[in-house]
Order: C-alpha cells, then structure tokens, then sequence
C-alpha cells in the first residue's frame, strides 16, 4: 500500500508568479527624489520662506488626504507618496512670497477637488497640483503673480508669507518681475545664462531651466515617465516660438530657447505632463498631448492677457485626454495598418 | 553576440532568466514508482476515448484510449502494470479529471512492446496523420496541442517553411534546451521529417542568445544544409509563442485572429520534432517527457525524463525535496504555468517543469488603482491596451472588449508582469475571454 504523503500548505495563485516589481509608490517616491535638487535649489535661491511654503503645501496636501481616506479600509492612500507629490509639486509651482495658508488650502484644494472627487488615485482627469494651483491663480490674483527677488539671504522670509487668513497684508511692497512678465509688459529679454542657472523671479521650482533639465533627463533613463511626453512639448513650444518670434518679433520677444527656459514649460514638461494619471496611455495619444500643450502655451504667452499659460494649456489637455485615448488605440498586433 | 544586432519581436518584457541551476545538467531518467495516474485529457481538445477497463493488465506503451475525434490523441501506457481504476483524479489544471490509475508490476522488465511504424517516405500523408494521432505526440512546448493536427494543411493552402521553437523563453527551464544539445540529430531529422511531408522548402531553428551552446551545436550540424537556418535570437519573454517567434525571424505579423498557416509556414517545438523522429525510428508512442525540476526549495535540481502519469510528489521526493516544507508548486513557467494545490496529480504530455518554493512567490497582494503608466501597453506582444481591458472586464462590456481585440490576447501575462498597482491583469483578461465565449454561447441559443 502507498504511504499517505503529507500534504504541504500549498499556496494557490495565479500566473505570473514573477513580478518586476516597480511599484506605483516606488514609481511616486522616484519622481519626489528627482525633485529633491530642485527643492535644494529653490531653497538656496529663495531662502527659508521657499522651505515653509512646500512643507505648507504638503501639509495641506496629507492632511486632506488622511481626512478623505479615513473611512477606507483598502488601500491605504497616505503613504503611497501621491498625495506627498502632489504637495511638492504643489509648493514648487507656487510664488515664494506666498502666504502660508494659501499654501495650506490650495494642498488642500489640490487633493480634495482635484483627486478625491473624482474617487482617489487614479481617477481623476485633471492634475491635482494644478488643480490646487489653478484654484489660488484664480481666486488669489495678485498673490499668485507678484514675485520676489533671488537671493535675498538664507533665512529670509517675505511679510506676506506670514500674513495670517483673509486679513490685510498680503501683498508685499518689494515685488520683481519673471523673465515672461518682462518679456510681455516690457518687451525685455533676459539673459540665457540667468535663465540657465536659475538667477530670476518665479515661482519656487521653476528658475533653474539647467537643473530641470538634468531631473528630466534622470526620470526619462529611469523610466518613471514616457520620453515622448515631455519631448513633444517642448519640441512644439520651441518650434511655435521661432515661428512667432520670426512673424511677430514685437508680440514676441523670446526666441524659442529662452522661451523654453522662462516661466514654468520645462517644470510643466518634466513634472506636470509626465502625470501619468492624466495624459494619455497610447503613443500616439502622448504626441498629440505635448503638442496640444506646447502649443497652447505659446499662443497664451503671445496672444493670451496672461504671461504664463503652462498651467491653463496642460489642465485644457488634461480634459480631452479621454477623448485623445479613444481614438489613439494603437492598432493590433497582425491588424490592418 | 551583441544585443542589438540580433532580431527579436516588438514589445515584451525582460524578467530573470533563473537557468543557471539546471541548464548544465544532462537529463537522468526517473526511475519507476508504484503507482501512476494517466487521465485521458492531457492535450487541447477532446478527452481520449477509454480502450481498457479496471483489473487488465497492460504492457508499457499500449494504448490505453484513442483519440476522439481529430482534435484529440491518444493515451499510452506509460509503464507495465494493472488498471487499479477508471476515475475522477486530481489533474495538474487544478480539476478532477478522468485517468486510469495504474499499479506498475515491479517484476516486469518494462520494456516497450509496440508497432514500429514503416518508413516516413513511404507514407501518405493522411497515413503519416493516422500515425502521428497514434503516437499520441502533442506539442511538448506546454500548450500541448496534438502535432497530427499540424501535418494536416487545408485545400488551397501550402507550406512554405517548418519553424521549430527553441526559444524556451519562460524562466527556470531548460527542458528543450537540454534537448537540443542531447539529441540535435533527432531536432533536425524531426525538422526535416515535417518539411518533406509538408512540402516546406526551407526550414528555420529559432533559439534564445542564452543559449549559445545549442546554437553552435545546430550550426554545426547544418553547416552543409543550406536550406535550414539557426536563427539566435535576442532573449526576451515571450519569444516562445508562434506569432512572436514568426516575428522576431521574419518580421511578419500573423494576421489578427488567424494562424501561422496563413503565412504559410507551421512552428513546431523543438522537443517535439525530437520526439517525432524518435518515433518513427523506434515505434515508442509519447510515454515520457524532458521535466525540469528546479526552484530554490529543490536541493537536487535535475532535467529528468519522467514517465507519463507519474505523480508529482515522487518526482519531489526523487529530487530530495522536503515534502513538508515546501509553500508553492508551480507547473510549467512561472510566468504561464499553474500553482498546485495537491501533489497527487501527475506529470502530464504538457508539463516542462515543477518549481518549488519554500515562500510562494506570488502571495496575493494588495492591489492599487491604475495610475495609467501604459506599461503594460508597452509590454503587451499583441499591442493590445491591457489597462483598459481590464476596465472593461469590470464593468462587463462585452462588446467593447470585442471591439478592443481582446480575443488576441494570449495570456502570457506580461501586463501583470509589469503592472505596479499589481492589478491582476492576465486573470481579468481570462475573464472577460471567458465573457466573450458565453455572450456568443448565448446568441447561438437564440
């Protein structure tokens, strides 16, 4: 007679058995240590004032998330670093005279009406941070285009940052003007090298074109976003700003490199349009959101009543990134091509 | 051999070979155990058609059933001994299924007593079919579908080239590999058996860069045959399914839901054409395979030729494995194979290899949402979009998933393999095929 064997514990699962193993918050926290140089940078450039403004944003941005998550079981949202993203990115778009507590509520904006409406993760259409960002643009103003002066000392700290809800105050009288600003009220170009290095007003991470570049370029070998996103942006802005820069010299005073380098494009390029969650899944599909992107930005920069339009252009893209999707499905393997 | 300059297919991905244990070891031959168990389905298509009852007593490599139909095979004895049984027995796909159960006679000297069949050359090719069902010869790659069914070409169609796969491109096995450089004389008499009764012209050896010892070997061997051609290939996963395979040689796409027959050609696994040859020498039906028993809970790993039916704890045990402390068994790859559940199921014709774990290696996880990364659409061999499939599936559009070509998946999991939300996406894709199925199930009732 045979033995009785004994019979292990066996677990039962499905194929694959193997997993690469990047995970959604790996992928989340990369893309947060790509931009620990630009937080440095913007923190060397404006001071301490640029530390309490991202640590606000982020604030707001965790606390709402915990608030909103607290009756799910399944998953845990807090800690998948997307919420903490949100909040850098957040704090980095913001202008470093910034009121603490309008960073606080656009972290809270940005993750409630930005992602949380729309069910968490993943579900939303339009980009969080500039959801939270569009938010204080539009009910705050002036706040959110009057700009400080780089290098003020480390431990500078503008009047309106602690300007406290709602009251007098915070508008500082020592404003500066952004390379876009000048380049529009002015017609004044900026010199390429400050651009490069990161030596204008601006918001907190968008000064630095050199570093931004160098951030992009570890997120693309990394694999965290599509190359195809970010290239097809600046690819479209850069092209539709030498031909409006050679049509219409006096509307357009930047060239299309120093269009490139000024204002929030490259951040946008590297950060903003790279969300997986709101840009579209298929090739096809990326091409024509970067285009959609660089182009809208260039005509609001030249023909627009705002200097910037990085911010208006991804969040419009982000809207029709449904549609972009459907009619881009890539074609099958052994289908008609 | 560089990279770049070697031909593969489009997309796919790149997990851990995971070879390096077993790759080197030539194949020991299992011995006998007491008992086996052989059910009547181990191929695509119908179940075999029982020959014997309980209480016969049968010869090794008998037939025990006959095929049923033309997508069917035959079942052999695969030792000497009685039928204890005729019942539901665990089956390596998780279900009960009907097998004999088949107590080896210990005395007998086990040698196989079976009809050599005539020369190939002398055959037609309807006898060559009749023959090949006979022998109950499947496709050893893992899909097991019955070979006969490739020799039969449909009117107005022609076959241009045989490719034989050697791509072994699933982690962990080495089974073909082995064969290769074991028996490279039969791989290329198969080969050449299936272009004469196919009327091929030219035939092709497509194998994976990490195997350069075989590549040599086969080079060598077909050095003054021009009309076969070694192409090594870039290693990456899933090379080994036919439509990849036709691309990565011929940079042709098999036209979406159809054969490689409609580029004219047919692809064969290299174990199979071996196992072809070897038949039409000796007359022994396919009562054993090449098994590659490995995974880190295996402290004796080996390639073993293991008798058809026998049950997996004494493959295990043969291997020194530790019965009581082992947490996963998976049959076949771990990126297509399945997790078994009870060891009392048997090696059947589509088995290439056992893996064994101590700690699984896929414990069910917590899944997150999808964040849209399209990686999986990157990695997708059919350029499907997995992601939305999968959205699909949930809400049961079946139409849609239609529309989304979901009936050209399939199923090599390297959406899953990928995801980093860990959504199950290959189960889903499972899932909604199976919708499909019943949705044209139910539209046929009316």
């Amino acid at each position: 007679m045979i033995q009785p064997q004994p019979t292990p514990n066996l677990v039962l699962t499905t194929a694959p058995f193997l997993r690469e193993g990047t995970t959604t918050p790996v992928l989340m926290n990369r893309v947060t240590l790509a931009t620990l140089p630009i937080i440095g940078f913007s923190i060397y450039s404006f001071g301490l004032k640029a530390l309490l403004v991202l640590l606000a944003s982020v604030l707001g941005c965790l606390a709402t998330e915990a608030l909103l998550n607290r009756n799910r079981t399944e998953p845990k949202s807090l800690l998948d670093g997307s919420a903490l993203l949100t909040g850098v990115l957040l704090g980095l778009t913001l202008p470093p005279a910034i009121p603490l507590w309008l960073a606080i509520l656009g972290g809270m904006v940005a993750i409630a009406l930005g992602k949380w409406v729309w069910g968490g993760l993943g579900s939303n259409l339009f980009n969080p941070a500039l959801v939270g960002r569009a938010f204080l643009q539009t009910s705050f103003p002036t706040v959110m285009t009057t700009w400080t002066d780089p290098f003020q000392g480390w431990g500078h700290i503008a009047k309106p940052n602690l300007a406290l809800p709602l009251m007098q105050g915070a508008v500082d009288g020592m404003t500066a003007a952004t390379p876009l600003g000048m380049a529009k009220f002015d017609h004044a170009t900026t010199a390429m090298d400050l651009l490069f290095l990161g030596k204008t007003a601006g918001s907190l991470g968008e000064t630095c074109a050199g570093l931004l570049f160098l951030c992009g370029l570890w997120l693309a070998y990394k694999k965290v976003f599509d190359w195809r996103l970010p290239v097809a942006t600046l690819l479209t802005a850069g092209l539709f700003a030498a031909l409006l820069h050679g049509f219409f010299p006096q509307r357009c005073v930047a060239g299309p490199v120093a269009m490139l380098f000024s204002g929030g494009l490259l951040f946008g390029a590297v950060f903003m349009v790279t969300d997986p969650v709101t840009t579209p899944l298929t090739k096809k599909g990326m091409w024509i959101f970067g285009f959609g992107v660089g182009s809208l930005t260039l005509l609001i920069r030249v023909f627009g009543g705002l200097p910037e339009g990085v911010m208006f252009s991804i969040l419009l893209m982000n809207a029709v990134t449904p549609l972009i999707n459907r009619y881009t499905q890539p074609r099958v393997f052994g289908g008609a091509r | 051999m560089t990279h770049a300059t070697l031909p593969t297919f489009r997309h796919g991905v790149h997990p851990p070979e995971r070879k390096a244990s077993t790759a080197a070891l030539s194949v020991e031959r299992m011995p006998f155990v007491e008992r086996y168990i052989v059910p009547l389905s181990q191929h695509i298509g119908k179940a075999a058609v029982p020959l014997v009852k309980p209480g016969e007593t049968v010869v090794r490599g008998q037939m025990l059933a006959k095929p049923d139909g033309f997508i069917s095979t035959a079942v052999h004895a695969p030792v000497s001994g009685k039928i204890l049984n005729l019942d539901l027995q665990p089956h390596p796909s998780g279900q009960l299924m009907q097998a004999f159960t088949i107590q080896a006679d210990s005395f007998s000297a086990q040698t196989v007593d079976t009809q050599v069949p005539p020369d190939v050359d002398s055959l037609s090719i309807q006898e060559t079919i009749q023959w090949v069902q006979n022998s109950g010869l499947v496709g050893l790659g893992g899909a097991a579908f019955p070979t006969h069914v490739k020799f039969s070409v449909p009117q107005g169609k022609r076959i241009q080239a045989v490719i034989l796969n050697g791509c072994e491109c699933e982690p962990y096995l080495t089974c073909d590999h082995r064969v290769m450089l074991e028996q490279p004389g039969n791989v290329v008499r198969g080969l050449r058996l299936m272009m004469r009764k196919l009327g091929a012209q030219k035939g092709y050896i497509g194998i994976e860069s990490n195997k350069a010892d075989a590549i040599d070997l086969l080079k060598n061997i077909l050095s003054d045959q021009p009309d076969v051609e070694v192409v090594a290939l870039n290693v990456k996963y899933p090379q080994g399914a036919e439509k990849m395979l036709l691309d990565a040689i011929f940079q042709k796409e098999v036209p979406s839901g159809k054969l490689p027959l409609d580029l004219e050609m047919v692809v064969n696994n290299v174990g199979t054409a071996a196992a072809l040859a070897q038949y039409f020498d000796d007359g022994v039906p396919l009562i054993e395979r090449v098994v590659t028993v490995t995974g880190p809970a295996v402290p004796e790993p080996k390639n073993l030729m293991v008798p058809l039916g026998t049950p997996l704890f004494e493959v295990l045990k043969h291997c020194a494995v530790d019965l009581e402390r082992i947490r996963q068994v998976i049959l076949g790859g771990p990126m297509m194979g399945f997790a078994q559940k009870n060891l009392q199921a048997p090696i059947i014709k589509g088995t290439s290899g056992i893996l064994v774990f101590e700690q699984p290696l896929a414990e069910p996880i917590g899944e997150l949402p999808c964040i849209r990364c399209s990686r999986c659409l990157d990695a997708c061999p059919m350029f499907l979009n997995p992601s939305r499939l999968a959205a699909m599936v949930r809400r049961e559009w079946t139409d849609e998933l239609q529309q989304y070509h979901l009936m050209d998946c399939f199923e090599c999991a390297s959406c899953s393999y990928v995801c980093p939300s860990n959504i199950p996406l290959v189960h889903l894709m499972r899932l909604g095929k199976l919708m499909i199925r019943q949705a044209k199930a139910k539209e046929q009732v009316k």
